[in-house]
């Protein structure tokens, strides 16, 4: 069972590059590369129109986090969340992940260097970072790219979907592995 | 509240700066971010052209339309206000599927284009619509079936068995995504209790 997810993980996206051209150049006679170039074409002012949102919001986070501030806030809330389950040195990962993909991805890799991948903490980690997606990026891409600025909710539901995210992740984790 | 948290960010990060007599800090850490800005948006470039391209001859082949068919009746319960042939709806399915199927690359771009096509739709153009509220709930709460990313790393740090988190992830995900599905349905019904959206 494993061996045909790891084969699929590393399999899916070539055979799906793969075939969608072949596809469509065999059985539809699609022009495939005037089709693709004509596709691509929009991906550039798609991508420009986010430059603006992407530097505000990383700015933001980075001072954020080379202040101290993040230390402070983890500090902070240590203490409420040890009870519940949450070892401490997960808690950066799961205030990071909202703000910064990148960001968490590189406290996940500290702590598998650390403890180890197969660790608790590795596995825990392993399945917050996959579990969940950096809202805060995709409300700013996805809502930036089309100029909408009044999110209503959406940030709301994106922020206690993360909660739930992590909550699950810790739920999950202890049940299978604990 | 984006612009609170920008805000709050920003302002308590210089402060805590101020206070721990690290002011310096907050120079680099505005030029670090402007240039990691830069970085992540160049690194998006390379991909979402791809991936636009890409997606043109999918579509040009017929194949997302097969596969809105596909996962349609889920598509057409989470989305009730988007019309039943309208194109939004294929990008909307093929991004639900990008993202089950792990393939983050391939999901941002057409969740940009389902974005897109959903603001066509949509006739107040700086608020985001119902679709797009539900659009966006699912994209942050994951829906991932195969993290590649995860595995990738695990394998990476000498996992003896990088894919053993793909159920854990598996449920974690399912009840995540279930949950901001229903925060979604939430918070809407309470928008228009209250009277809805006041401009």
């Amino acid at each position: 069972m494993m061996q045909v997810v790891q084969w699929f993980a590393s399999w899916s996206l070539p055979l799906i590059i793969a075939f969608i051209p072949t596809y469509a150049f065999l059985i539809k006679k699609v022009p495939v590369y005037d089709t693709f170039i004509d596709g691509a074409k929009g991906g550039f002012g798609t991508v420009i129109k986010l430059l603006p949102h992407l530097v505000g919001m990383l700015v933001a986070v980075t001072v954020f986090r080379e202040s101290g501030a993040m230390e402070y806030l983890i500090k902070l809330l240590n203490p409420l969340l040890q009870p519940l389950g949450v070892p401490p040195e997960f808690l950066p990962m799961a205030l990071l992940r909202s703000i910064s993909g990148s960001g968490s991805m590189a406290i996940m890799t500290d702590i598998f260097q650390a403890h180890g991948p197969d660790s608790f903490l590795g596995r825990l980690a392993s399945t917050m970072q996959g579990a969940s997606d950096t809202t805060l990026y995709v409300l700013t891409v996805y809502f930036g790219s089309v100029g909408i600025r009044k999110a209503r909710y959406a940030v709301k539901v994106g922020l206690l979907a993360d909660l739930a995210s992590v909550i699950a992740a810790l739920f999950v984790t202890h049940w299978i592995f604990g | 509240m984006i612009n609170a948290i920008w805000l709050i960010l920003l302002v308590t990060g210089i402060i805590v700066a101020a206070l721990n007599g690290r002011i310096d800090v907050v120079t680099e850490a505005v030029l670090n971010g402007a240039k990691q800005g830069v970085v992540v948006c160049a690194g998006l470039l390379s991909i979402v052209v791809f991936w636009m391209g890409l997606m043109r001859v999918a579509e040009a082949a017929g194949l997302v339309q097969s596969l809105a068919k596909l996962i349609y009746p889920l598509a057409r319960f989470l989305y009730p206000s988007v019309p039943k042939n309208h194109p939004a709806m294929g990008s909307i399915v093929a991004n639900m599927s990008a993202n089950m199927l792990g393939l983050g690359s391939a999901a941002t771009p057409l969740g940009l284009k389902a974005m897109q096509q959903l603001q066509e739709l949509n006739p107040h153009k700086d608020r985001a619509s119902d679709a797009m509220c539900t659009l966006l709930a699912i994209n942050t709460s994951g829906l991932t079936i195969i993290p590649a990313t995860v595995i990738g790393l695990r394998l990476q740090y000498g996992s003896a068995r990088p894919t053993e988190i793909v159920i854990t992830t598996l449920l974690a995900t399912f009840l995540a995504t279930t949950t901001a599905v229903f925060l979604d349905r939430y918070f809407r019904a309470r928008e228009r209790r209250k009277g809805g959206w006041q401009e």
